[in-house]
């Protein structure tokens, strides 16, 4: 059950404390240096329209449109700006997504290739009750068709409650869900892992030392996770339970099964996101109308973290060590409130409580990242990782399938810079994907094969 | 990287619809058929170079006219190092990774009578390849560019006297010397297709000369305001 809540998109609502310090912090925002604020607000909202928002899988949403109730005036007189700004940050976003789902990729492949335990069969999730065991062909296909339907609906009802539950606010609820699924992420599954990889390399671990670092990593990760901490050491964390993920879906998926699945769920993502009673699109736009943060916890943010301002005249007087949480405060919050200047926070980032504001000026443009679902990583981390698993130990195919999803992310990434909205991420990757493994493994391997064989290069 | 792929793809598509129609147990044949595989990957690569050059260029065109002044942030020439990089890279790792993942492995080289410099000689190609590849997207550029297509045709054939090269081993003295000499000949090519001369070389060694001109008019400007 909780396996699959990372997987259904659970948009999370932010906690309470977290709304409370945002709307404690946004008053004060006015009272420091109204003109400046005023146009660089509009400005930073003018660049937040185009910004390359969001395209993820599950939880789909433009960071743009957050603002888009603010400012449609500026929109219109600055669209030229926007354009040659949308081309010239893109590909800077495009590498800031890169480096995360390369990451992801690289410990499920290298886990895979290293440790046994995930290439074993041992046994089927219950979501996927028909096993592969059969004779026949036909029959094979058909369970795994069964299995795909199981789990797609699973996913379905799963996303179609939990957006029941944010419209109703039942955030406590949610936000108890989520802490129990990354509780049960961050735990017995880092343990089950440290396990079998202290298992592969025969290294002894007494119980003491293995209690205290799993405490220690399970701790530091959810308050990393759902409350506050360095904006890189929570990356390093949505990325690790990413990849733990994608382990157990590439343990307990039967083959067929697995690629059926990965290319029913790119259906569905499409659907979910871009039709206009999809849960997601309604999820989206819900959040949108409270104007509220959807996804603390399961949204990857490679955002810097200017912009929640700290708008009191003493904030500069704090620490440096100070400023790094509320840095990363703010890198944990999916939402920039459109009313907050970013200069406010380059002002609590100077050292020096004297100077002036102008001088973070060009940083602003830079800290808006990109927001891509965990699911999204999850989901190419799954498919790399069986084309690690399955292709008969060639490196050719899984090389080929991590080439096709970066490009199809790259395009994706394009796309959301053309059309501005929430897109999901998952279906352009996934069909490249599955198009090179298939092919790779059928049609390109023997032939280099047979070319290294006779050691002839092309 | 990814037209690469796409060119290898089609080239291992023809080669196994090949060698689906034809007879299973003439070596000689299946022998021919792999030459014949080998050399239509190595046209559409080319061919992909090419229309990876023409993408490209209209990406090219629109940034330059969505820039202030005019100009793309990125040249053509580096555009072109990049792609004859990225198809190296690719080439050679597709080339090579299976080996190294092999040469982990317990095993002895050549012990069915194959040569026993195999990895080495492997190596030394993949290497080979790489640089011949970045310098083929230098020069393939700038030809595309000029419409020098007698460069292109240099090009094209180079790389398939180099693939060919390759069909002689296990004699590397017949391979792999002509191959290096081969890729440095294209550097060289290269380096002067980019703009690159003996003065250039100097001028980078001695790069002092440059900043002190600049300091100097600087000062030279500055005099007058501080009087």
């Amino acid at each position: 059950m909780i396996t699959f809540m990372n997987n259904s998109d659970s948009e999370e609502e932010p906690c309470n404390e977290r709304t409370s310090l945002m709307s404690a912090e946004s008053p004060s925002v006015p009272s420091y240096q109204d003109g400046l604020q005023a146009s660089e607000a509009g400005e930073v909202q003018a660049h937040r329209k185009r910004r390359t928002g969001s395209s993820r899988s599950p939880n789909n949403i433009a960071d743009g449109d957050m603002s888009d109730s603010g400012v449609p005036v500026r929109e219109s007189t600055l669209e030229n700006e926007e354009e040659e700004l949308t081309l010239k940050y893109g590909a800077k976003h495009v590498i800031m997504l890169f480096v995360p789902v390369t990451l992801c990729m690289i410990v499920v492949v290298a886990t895979i290739k290293s440790v046994r335990f995930y290439t074993e069969k041992n046994g089927q999730l219950i979501y996927t009750p028909f096993s592969e065991d059969t004779p026949s062909v036909g029959q094979r296909l058909l369970n795994s068709v069964l299995n795909t339907i199981i789990m797609i609906s699973v996913i379905v009802v799963m996303t179609v409650f939990l957006v029941l539950l944010y419209k109703y606010r039942c955030y406590k609820f949610i936000h108890g869900w989520l802490i129990l699924s990354s509780l049960m992420l961050l735990f017995l599954f880092t343990y089950i892992y440290l396990g079998e990889v202290l298992k592969t390399y025969n290294v002894a671990m007494d119980y003491p030392t293995l209690f205290l670092v799993i405490w220690n990593f399970g701790a530091v990760g959810m308050i990393c996770i759902h409350w506050k901490g360095p904006l890189q050491l929570q990356q390093a964390y949505l990325i690790m339970i990413s990849a733990l993920m994608a382990l157990v879906f590439i343990k307990y998926l039967p083959e067929w099964s697995a690629w059926v699945i990965l290319g029913a769920i790119s259906i569905y993502d499409l659907m979910a996101v871009l039709c206009p009673k999809g849960p997601l699109r309604m999820l989206v736009e819900t959040a949108q109308e409270r104007n509220e943060p959807i996804f603390p916890a399961l949204i990857y943010s490679s955002a810097m973290m200017w912009t929640v301002g700290m708008a009191k005249p003493d904030t500069a007087a704090r620490g440096p060590s100070q400023q790094t949480w509320d840095a990363a405060e703010d890198g944990g919050e999916n939402h920039r409130s459109p009313s907050h200047a970013d200069s406010q926070m380059s002002e609590t980032r100077s050292p020096v409580p004297t100077r002036p504001i102008t001088s973070f000026e060009e940083p602003e443009e830079e800290e808006r990242g990109v927001k891509l679902g965990l699911g999204d990583f999850i989901f190419y981390s799954v498919l790399v990782g069986k084309a690690a698993a399955t292709a008969s130990g060639d490196w050719n195919t899984t090389l080929a399938c991590f080439v096709a999803i970066l490009i199809g992310l790259c395009l994706t990434l394009l796309l959301l810079a053309v059309f501005k909205k929430a897109l999901p991420a998952l279906p352009i990757s996934i069909t490249f994907g599955l198009v090179f493994y298939f092919s790779t493994d059928n049609l390109v391997r023997p032939f280099m094969d047979t070319l290294a064989s006779h050691q002839l290069y092309i | 990287a990814f037209f690469w792929l796409v060119s290898l793809l089609l080239a291992s598509l023809i080669w196994f619809v090949s060698v689906q129609l034809s007879d299973r147990d003439d070596s000689e044949l299946q022998f021919a058929l792999l030459g014949f595989g080998a050399a239509v990957s190595v046209l559409l690569q080319e061919v992909f170079r090419f229309a990876y050059f023409k993408l490209l260029k209209k990406a090219d065109e629109g940034l330059a006219t969505l820039s202030e002044d005019g100009r793309s942030p990125i040249s053509l020439r580096q555009m072109a190092y990049v792609s004859g990089l990225s198809f190296g890279i690719i080439s050679g790792v597709f080339s090579v990774i299976n080996i190294l993942a092999d040469s982990i492995g317990p095993g002895i080289v050549g012990i069915h009578g194959d040569s026993p410099y195999y990895f080495i000689t492997s190596a030394f190609l993949t290497m080979a390849l790489v640089l011949l590849h970045t310098f083929w997207g230098v020069i393939f550029f700038d030809a595309c560019e000029r419409r020098r297509y007698w460069c292109l045709g240099l090009v094209v054939t180079s790389h398939l006297l180099t693939s060919g090269l390759t069909f002689l081993n296990p004699r590397y003295e017949a391979s792999l010397v002509p191959i290096f000499i081969l890729t440095l000949g294209t550097g060289l090519w290269a380096f002067c297709t980019a703009g690159g001369s003996y003065r250039n070389v100097l001028k980078c060694l001695s790069c002092k000369q440059e900043d002190d001109s600049r300091v100097m008019m600087y000062s030279a400007l500055q005099v007058p305001s501080e009087d």
